[in-house]
């Protein structure tokens, strides 16, 4: 019969995933723990758009390459496969899919939204960076639409998140959704689509709104 | 199919046999030879399969009705077995040690009628609705329209017509 000896807890984990130190080039010494969960503690804050011609140019650009987050919710999530296919083609109008928050601008909402669901949706676009949208598909996001008495979907999502365009519909067509996003490039080149910024401005208020149905709020206030 | 019956009829007290959709033979048992019945219909009888365990609450009768349909796929035939247990902290014996993924229509039935299951695996556990804290939702004294109404900020300007006024408005405005 032998001891039981002593096992430390990482054992079992990859070198990697062990805490360590690390020496930075100026010499301090930064501690690492890969399995604890860091995130950032500071709230949004509104970035101020430019003057003049500077800001027409950079709202030109950003019209031009939107990136959509590949995620769907609800019905919708089946028409948008369609739209980045040879027949609808939305790569022609700069619209391009990407798979995580980090790397995208633009947050569809295809479809009614479960109070579950809402929760992934929030830390999603909290993920995105600077400028980003929100583009809400079908009745549903819009006043709740077949679903407006249900016990578990939201009825309009922009008491949840700045939305710049609806786009309406029981689904809408991928020409519709097409038409939507033109009508978002309009709205990009007028300087009229802050809605990150509306987001940093109203935090309380949208936060209040969230937490109000979310009830085990198990993440963050504002976490990305 | 008229021999199992038979056999069954007796051995358990088997009442209200009849017939439903698709030529299902639905029969009901009391709550509490449940799992015996069930267990002899997958040993002795071929019923190796659990299709769906379902739930309808009469608030008239204060009563849930619980739903076993069982398949034998060498026969390829359905079996229904219908349970009425009472409403007030409403309980039932769990048959996970039958067929392992009742574990989870259990727990989707803890969640949406509050029936407990005692001794189901994960049975506590939140299926669909996080952090809900009201009466569950799929009993019928549950008010879905009143609880969204108050919750979740109904956009104003939205009709809705009842049907049968509306159609009586329509067919008959004298009236």
């Amino acid at each position: 019969m032998s001891e039981k000896k002593d096992i430390p807890e990482d054992m079992f984990l990859a070198p990697e995933n062990r805490k360590h130190t690390v020496t930075g080039p100026d010499g301090e010494v930064i501690h690492v723990d890969p399995l604890n969960d860091y995130f950032c503690q500071d709230l949004p804050k509104v970035e101020a758009p430019y003057k003049g011609v500077l800001e027409k140019f950079l709202n030109w650009a950003r019209a031009e390459s939107l990136w959509v987050l590949a995620y769907g919710t609800g019905c919708g999530s089946i028409e948008l496969p369609p739209l980045f296919s040879p027949r609808f083609d939305a790569y022609r109008f700069g619209v391009m899919m990407r798979p995580t928050p980090r790397q995208s601008g633009v947050l569809i909402i295809s479809g009614y939204l479960a109070v579950k669901t809402l929760k992934r949706a929030i830390r999603s676009y909290e993920q995105m960076q600077n400028p980003k949208y929100v583009i809400a598909l079908g009745s549903c996001t819009i006043n709740g639409g077949m679903y407006f008495d249900s016990y578990n979907t939201i009825n309009r999502l922009d008491h949840y998140l700045p939305v710049d365009v609806y786009i309406a519909g029981c689904m809408p067509r991928p020409e519709a959704i097409l038409a939507g996003f033109n009508k978002l490039k309009e709205r990009i080149k007028s300087g009229n689509a802050e809605g990150a910024n509306h987001y940093a401005e109203n935090l309380e208020w949208y936060k209040a709104n969230q937490k109000k149905i979310i009830k085990d709020w198990n993440m963050p206030t504002y976490n990305w | 199919m008229n021999e199992i019956i038979e056999h069954i009829k007796k051995r358990f007290p088997v009442y209200e046999i009849g017939e439903g959709p698709n030529g299902v033979i639905l029969m009901s048992v009391e709550a509490s030879r449940l799992v015996p019945m069930l267990t002899s219909l997958k040993t002795n009888h071929g019923y190796s399969i659990l299709v769906i365990l379902s739930t309808v609450d009469w608030l008239e009768d204060c009563k849930f009705q619980l739903t076993y349909i069982v398949n034998n796929p060498e026969e390829k035939r359905d079996l229904g077995i219908r349970v009425f247990i009472q409403r007030e902290d409403a309980e039932m014996e769990s048959i996970h040690t039958l067929w392992e993924h009742a574990a989870t229509f259990q727990r989707e039935i803890k969640e949406m009628f509050g029936i407990n299951f005692p001794g189901s695996p994960g049975v506590d556990d939140q299926f669909l609705l996080e952090g809900w804290d009201n009466k569950p939702p799929m009993r019928r004294d549950f008010d879905t329209k009143k609880y969204a109404e108050e919750t979740f900020f109904p956009r104003p300007g939205r009709e809705t017509n009842d049907p049968a006024a509306y159609m009586k408005q329509k067919l008959y405005p004298d009236e």
